[in-house]
């Protein structure tokens, strides 16, 4: 169930996770992508923070629609679209549902829907997917998460920018599909898994 | 890495302070947004607004391209990364004039992505959309393995050919179907020295020997298709042809537009020895060119390199185009 407190307890975690491993995350990027994805996420980690602090979401809704809107005006490129569209969906199933798993999967849908990809294509959706399996079994575990991500690794990129390096993308993980890992991470430490 | 530049979070937002206030008579900023709009806003009235926008380091596009005859308004994101939807939607309202809005997008899936945001914003608000995404870089195979093929330098072309379109009373409908149609026949390919630095990496994308040169990379310093020792002009002007040979299959007798254009770092003197190189062998091949144009228009940063984007004439009203009177930052003629 993801209430209004264990939102903000996840999205602070996660925002710094990602000013820690802005660094690791923009070097994944270099080889197969452009080099950015840990400074266009910082960027928005920071915005996020900055919207939370400046106004305290009412609910469930308004958090996950202030947390939509800092990373679709700040953060750029296709991640920010795309980290963007996932929370402006999960925002609008809010409104109906607390359930983690139903979240989560209004977000994948939003993705799938932006991006166009689907599971293999060495991307974000590669991590979403599993996780919302496993959150509709209640069964999400730091293992999954972490597998999910490092399948990423000898796939071949076939959407982004990734896809341009074709085959050199295999024996790289996606930075998309490391920070999604360091999203899901902070969602199981903030107990909004269940 | 040695750059002129304070912080170097704060580059994009300073670069289009001095560029405003450097040039107030061709671009004003549009409050609290890094996109830019025309300051001549009666060359606009009646008219479908043109816009572009993109990552920023391929400076002058696309703001030095805003003026009479060219885009209306631009947008400028952050170093090689797509400016967020509600900036364009800025963009998209500044530039309309009740006629609608045409956007140039180049084919990179950010781009593609924050654009069409964008437009979902103006369609709630009744303004009509439509747009073309560029995809001129034949470096990388357009493939189902792929994205599809880069935006590069060849999307001047398409806004100067739109620019002027608009400019003649071109209708949104009208501008599209002439989008489309050029599309295909405009294509590039470029040959890099040297990686590009993004400020706040602070190191290269990618590095190559001192003797070393890479063709096919893209401006973001995507990986090209072959790397070799460094040769002289006329060598990397017979590889680079090529490739665009077999991309057109063109034959004496036809008809270009060719644009040198330099990545950054390369002197203007080495990009007129390549495009003399480049119209000796179009001219031994019988190739008749109609319009040239050299320097830096769509850079990478600090890249060195140039690349040859080719624009085949099939329509004799598009050099008209190219010749139309245009008034911007980067490109001026009467």
């Amino acid at each position: 169930m993801l209430t209004t407190d264990i939102i903000l307890t996840w999205i602070h975690d996660f925002d710094k996770k990602i000013s820690e491993k802005k660094d690791y995350l923009s070097e994944l990027d270099t080889p197969i992508g452009d080099g950015d994805h840990g400074n266009n996420l910082a960027r928005g980690a920071e915005a996020i923070e900055a919207a939370l602090n400046k106004e305290t979401p009412a609910d469930a809704t308004a958090a996950l629609r202030a947390i939509a809107m800092a990373l679709v005006s700040k953060v750029g490129g296709a991640s920010g679209a795309l980290y963007g569209t996932a929370f402006l969906e999960m925002a609008k199933t809010s409104r109906d549902t607390t359930k983690t798993a139903d979240l989560l999967a209004a977000g994948l849908a939003g993705l799938q829907k932006r991006g166009g990809a689907t599971t293999g294509e060495k991307t974000m959706i590669d991590v979403w997917a599993p996780v919302v399996t496993a959150t509709k079994g209640g069964q999400l575990t730091q293992k999954i998460i972490d597998d999910a991500v490092a399948a990423t690794k000898p796939m071949r990129a076939t959407k982004g920018r990734a896809s341009y390096v074709g085959d050199s993308s295999i024996g790289h993980l996606d930075p998309g599909a490391v920070s999604s890992g360091y999203l899901f991470t902070s969602l199981l430490e903030a107990g909004g898994a269940k | 890495m040695k750059k002129i530049m304070n912080d170097p979070k704060n580059i994009v937002a300073e670069m289009v302070e001095g560029m405003v206030r450097a040039y107030p008579q061709f671009v004003e900023r549009l409050p609290e947004t890094e996109a830019l709009v025309r300051s001549d806003k009666s060359s606009m009235t009646g008219k479908v607004g043109l816009i572009s926008g993109g990552g920023s380091g391929h400076e002058p596009t696309h703001a030095g391209f805003i003026g009479e005859g060219m885009l209306s308004a631009a947008v400028c994101g952050q170093v090689f990364t797509s400016p967020t939807p509600d900036q364009i939607y800025a963009a998209i309202k500044a530039a309309d004039q009740g006629k609608g809005v045409f956007m140039v997008i180049k084919n990179y899936s950010g781009d593609v992505m924050n654009f069409d945001m964008a437009k979902d914003m103006a369609d709630l608000d009744g303004i009509e959309v439509k747009s073309i995404t560029v995809d001129d870089d034949i470096a990388v195979e357009n493939s189902t393995f792929t994205q599809g093929r880069r935006g590069v330098a060849g999307t001047i072309f398409m806004h100067k050919i739109l620019g002027a379109a608009a400019d003649q009373g071109a209708s949104l409908t009208e501008l599209e179907t002439l989008a489309k149609k050029v599309l295909p026949n405009i294509k590039t390919i470029a040959v890099a020295l040297s990686g590009a630095t993004v400020p706040e990496v602070g190191k290269p994308g990618f590095t190559l020997a001192d003797d070393e040169l890479e063709y096919g990379v893209g401006i973001h310093g995507e990986p090209g298709y072959r790397k070799e020792k460094m040769r002289p002009s006329k060598d990397l002007v017979k590889e680079l042809l090529g490739k665009l040979k077999a991309a057109f299959n063109y034959q004496a007798g036809d008809k270009f537009a060719v644009l040198v254009n330099g990545m950054g770092a390369t002197p203007l003197m080495e990009q007129f020895v390549f495009m003399r190189d480049v119209l000796n062998q179009l001219k031994d091949e019988g190739v008749n060119v109609a319009f040239t144009k050299v320097g830096n228009y769509m850079t990478s940063l600090d890249m060195a390199g140039v690349s040859l984007t080719l624009f085949k004439l099939t329509d004799d009203s598009w050099l008209d185009n190219l010749n139309y009177p245009v008034n911007t930052i980067a490109w001026t003629q009467k």
